[in-house]
């Protein structure tokens, strides 16, 4: 076993992990942050996306002790200081971005990680950003529609509801 | 103007914040103190005689507190299938013994052969690698049609054969439909295959078993659409625990597609260990072990043909299908190439003889059963390439064909079993010509041309039944289960409301849809009324959520027992209003009588019911719960008519969906924006079956697309936006709401018009292909183009 230490949304975070023990699973088990999913065993379908040191990570292509030191970012630490949904979260609320919620989290984060590298990204760009989540639910017309509200384009011409 | 709250309201979903939050309690997310970890160690092989499982090393491992084999569930009941289908001379169907770990022989890869329960889930797995098994390999049968012949290898050594059952339907018509081939002008014949699919809900299924030796009661947290379902299931026909012994609790659960229905042997596996180590047991299924244990969807091969005569009217359909069973009976396997399906055979068309053939086959594969549409997918599937084909052989429109022989007077009995109730199949190609610019479409076309890609046009039609029932039918059709549905609507004192719905949400939004008829009921805000579903010490009964039955049926129960709480409110009104009960209003959540000012408030009456000073005491109890149960008279028949616009390039045989447009039929809408959710979810996952999914195994029963490496899911960047539009609304003419269902009709309604627009697109090419199976990969389409 060996000691980590991170910062995971602001707050420290320790425990002791086995070697092969996965960031998923550190997150999960040992800090009870249940909201990042693992939906695969092949690191496909992104449900465990978080931000590690700013970037977007798949939380199961990493070992927990790779993290030590990092500050990580879930779901669980996304919303605005009030409790209440930031953009991206009320823009997947508002335009139907979400149906059964399991890869959800993921595409939170991955939305996150786009919109801070490209502010306004075309239809285009959010499918090929998103290449590395996959939800089965949406068919993904409204998780695009929302990252693109979220960004402060126009969505009105995009098909109604 | 769209309205802010109630039915027809597009009101946002209250289920979203806990999602987008983090805070949804998914199954896995819940952990028990004290809780032990199961590993299943599953069949590499397809067919083999177990001749030994020794488990000693393994047992002497770190942590193992418990390994089981099939010898610890000798004594105890198999899987139950909840469906005998009659064959087509009148004998029940074969029925295999489906135990909950392999016993004698392993009869598909992944079937659990031994479980290792162990303090972690890593000692687990490291001491099921210590497991020694010797499999004498048998030969594996895969295909149908081979599994069928005489000298082939038999699944179950104690059936005849590999045959489950042969159904003919309807059996009396066959001759007639004979006669009519032999009299046609013409006959189109196609032979297709209806691909292998794994439904692939993004949460994997996880079972955790929990057993209380104080009182005797076990608890099961399970991934499931039903729980009470499988209260039935595993406690009656399983293992034995009366059903107020065992509670079972499916909370957000991510995503079904039907595969969530079944029971699984992993349910009852840790039940049953829960209680042998006195421990709770947990189990989380792998995407891998996902791809091997959930049961799949699809799989028929087909040859249909349809008759025609001289002046291109339908006379007769004739079908012969082979449906895969898999190796073992799921658990409503038995109704989808049948009732799910030979029902479905008409179409929107009033063709007046059709004769169904099913011939379901075991083979050395994972069990199928419903995924998403169940059966009729299957029937649009074939019908709607059938007609097409048949369009281009006669040199006429096909949308011109279909229209020509469409239904068009409701009710409308066909000659398989059903009798639509309401359509109108000219309003949605109506709706769908003109959202999909047809008169457009050659501009497209040159402007793909201009860039060295052929483009093309595929339409077609479907129809769907929703809420199978009533249950006295399904009774005589086979069916072991009743299939009403029940909601228990409890108010508080205070004025708000708990629906307690047998209805399960895994991704549906009833949480939202529900509450917004409830409140519209009563006139008060969506906000006072709380939904609560998945958890059998909570709800009283419930038969789940699949085959869009959810809003007919569920909903159906809750407008029942919503207007005996209505029933009842008036009554402790008229005594608060010191008037006559028959001119007690209710409106906007105040009780007042007719033609005066006189009122009292929603919470003055919900008050008084459980503080009863002033009330009528000597005529009715106090309180204010009402429970309804709610059996259909008939299913629903949502309708709708699709069209897909394709641009394929001929050097690499790439397809890709350039416009996709849906024009459906769901008779009256709760939720327009959950209900074009459902339908752009369906369309993904039956695009996905057009182009990219399929569930391969090799000849030797080896599964070939086990994870996400090889098995095509479809991702943001396949598919389009959507042009969904429900403006067309034939209002069910049976259930309370006229509601019809959506859940499914995107994934049924779209596979066809994908296929049609490729075919179309190649001829534009100067390829003129008859046929392609899905999925139209890059592969196929090319080899198609150069063969």
């Amino acid at each position: 076993m060996t000691q980590v230490n991170m910062t995971v949304n602001g707050k420290s975070a320790s425990g002791d992990v086995e070697g092969r023990t996965l960031l998923a699973q550190f997150l999960r088990d040992d800090q009870g942050l249940t909201g990042t999913h693992i939906g695969c065993d092949t690191s496909q379908c992104g449900a465990c996306v978080v931000h590690v040191n700013g970037e977007a990570v798949k939380a199961c292509t990493m070992l927990a002790i790779e993290a030590d030191g990092a500050t990580v970012g879930t779901i669980e630490g996304q919303a605005n200081d009030d409790g209440s949904l930031n953009v991206i979260q009320q823009a997947f609320q508002d335009h139907h971005g979400l149906q059964c919620g399991f890869c959800t989290p993921g595409m939170v984060m991955s939305a996150a990680a786009l919109l801070k590298d490209n502010p306004k990204p075309s239809e285009a760009e959010i499918r090929h950003y998103l290449d590395g989540n996959i939800c089965r639910c949406t068919g993904y017309h409204n998780i695009v529609k929302a990252i693109m509200a979220a960004s402060g384009q126009d969505v009105s011409a995009i098909a109604a509801e | 103007m769209p309205k802010d709250g109630g039915i027809g309201a597009s009101s946002k979903r209250r289920e979203d914040v806990r999602f987008l939050t983090g805070n949804g309690n998914y199954t896995d997310d819940i952990n028990i103190r004290g809780q032990a970890y199961v590993h299943f160690l599953r069949s590499d092989i397809a067919h083999g005689t177990l001749t030994s499982v020794d488990t000693a090393a393994a047992a002497a491992m770190p942590g193992v507190i418990q390994i089981f084999t099939g010898d610890d569930f000798a004594e105890i009941g198999g899987m139950p299938c909840g469906w005998q289908i009659t064959d087509k001379h009148g004998a029940a169907m074969q029925e295999p013994k489906h135990p909950v770990l392999a016993h004698g022989k392993v009869r598909h890869v992944g079937e659990p052969i031994a479980a290792v329960v162990a303090e972690t889930l890593a000692q687990a797995r490291d001491a099921a690698e210590a497991i020694e098994v010797e499999i004498a390999e048998l030969p594996a049968v895969v295909n149908m049609k081979d599994a069928v012949k005489e000298d082939a290898p038999k699944v179950h050594d104690d059936l005849t054969s590999n045959l489950c059952y042969d159904w003919g339907f309807v059996e009396e018509n066959k001759a007639a439909v004979d006669e009519a081939f032999e009299k046609a002008a013409h006959v189109t014949t196609l032979e297709l295959v209806n691909n292998r699919l794994v439904a692939n809900p993004m949460e994997p299924r996880v079972a955790i078993g929990d057993y209380n030796r104080s009182d005797g009661e076990h608890t099961l947290y399970t991934t499931s659409q039903n729980p009470h379902v499988i209260r039935l299931l595993m406690g009656a026909f399983v293992l034995g625990i009366p059903e107020h012994k065992l509670r079972v609790v499916a909370p957000d659960v991510g995503g079904g597609f039907g595969t969530k229905i079944f029971h699984y042997q992993e349910e009852a596996f840790c039940t049953f260990a829960a209680k042998a180590i006195n421990r709770p047991v947990k189990w989380t299924s792998t995407r891998s072990e996902a791809f091997m244990s959930d049961a799949h969807g699809r799989d028929h091969v087909t040859k249909i043909e349809l008759a025609l005569d001289a002046q291109n009217n339908f006379t007769a359909l004739r079908t012969d299908t082979y449906a895969n069973m898999g190796a073992y009976l799921s658990t409503f396997a038995p109704s989808v190439p049948t009732w799910l399906h030979g029902t479905l055979m008409a179409g929107n068309y009033k063709t007046p003889l059709i004769y169904v053939n099913v011939k379901a086959v075991f083979t050395n594969t994972v069990p199928v059963d419903a995924y998403r549409g169940a059966g009729r997918p299957e029937a649009t599937f074939q019908l709607e390439r059938v007609v097409d084909k048949c369009a281009h052989e006669l040199g006429v429109d096909p949308i011109a064909l279909r229209r020509q022989n469409f239904i068009t007077e409701f009710p409308y009995a066909t000659p398989v079993a059903v009798e639509y109730d309401t359509g109108d199949y000219v309003a949605t190609m109506d709706k769908l010509e003109e959202l999909a610019d047809i008169a457009g479409f050659d501009a497209r076309r040159k402007e793909s041309e201009a860039r060295g890609k052929l483009r093309g046009f595929g339409v077609n039609c479907y129809i769907e039944a929703c809420g199978i029932a009533p249950s006295n039918l399904v009774g005589q059709l086979g069916a072991r289960a009743g299939l009403y549905e029940s909601a228990t609507v409890r108010v508080n004192a205070t004025g708000g409301l708990v629906v307690m719905t047998g209805s399960h949400s895994h991704g549906q939004g009833h949480e939202t849809s529900f509450a917004q008829v409830v409140a519209e009921m009563i006139g008060i805000d969506e906000s006072m009324v709380d939904i609560v579903h998945g958890d059998t010490s909570k709800v009283p009964m419930g038969m789940g959520t699949y085959g869009s039955r959810s809003i007919a049926v569920g909903g159906s129960a809750m407008v029942r027992a919503t207007e005996k709480i209505i029933a009842k409110a008036k009554k402790i009104a008229s005594h608060l209003l010191e008037a006559s009960e028959s001119d007690i209003e209710l409106k906007d959540g105040a009780f007042s009588v007719a033609g005066t000012d006189k009122s009292v408030a929603w919470g003055d009456v919900t008050l008084a019911a459980y503080v009863p000073h002033n009330y009528p005491l000597d005529d009715i109890e106090p309180g204010l719960e009402e429970t309804a149960f709610y059996d259909p008279s008939n299913f629903t028949y949502p309708s709708g008519a699709y069209a897909c616009e394709v641009e394929l390039d001929p050097e690499t045989g790439v397809v890709t969906i350039e416009r996709f447009t849906a024009a459906d039929d769901f008779g009256n809408i709760i939720n327009p924006m959950i209900v074009t959710g459902q339908v752009h979810g369906g369309l993904a996952q039956g695009i996905g079956q057009a182009l990219l999914e399929n569930c391969a195994y090799d000849e030797d029963g080896q599964l070939l697309s086990a994870s996400y490496m090889d098995y095509a899911m479809p991702r943001a960047s396949d598919l389009p936006m959507y042009d969904v539009d429900h403006s067309c609304q034939t209002p069910c003419t049976h259930n309370p709401l006229g509601v019809k269902g959506c859940g499914e009709a995107g994934a049924i309604g779209s596979p066809p018009a994908v296929v049609n627009a490729v075919l179309d697109a190649m001829r534009s090419g100067g390829k003129d292909v008859a046929h392609i199976d899905m999925p139209v990969s890059p592969s196929r389409v090319w080899a198609a183009m150069n063969g």
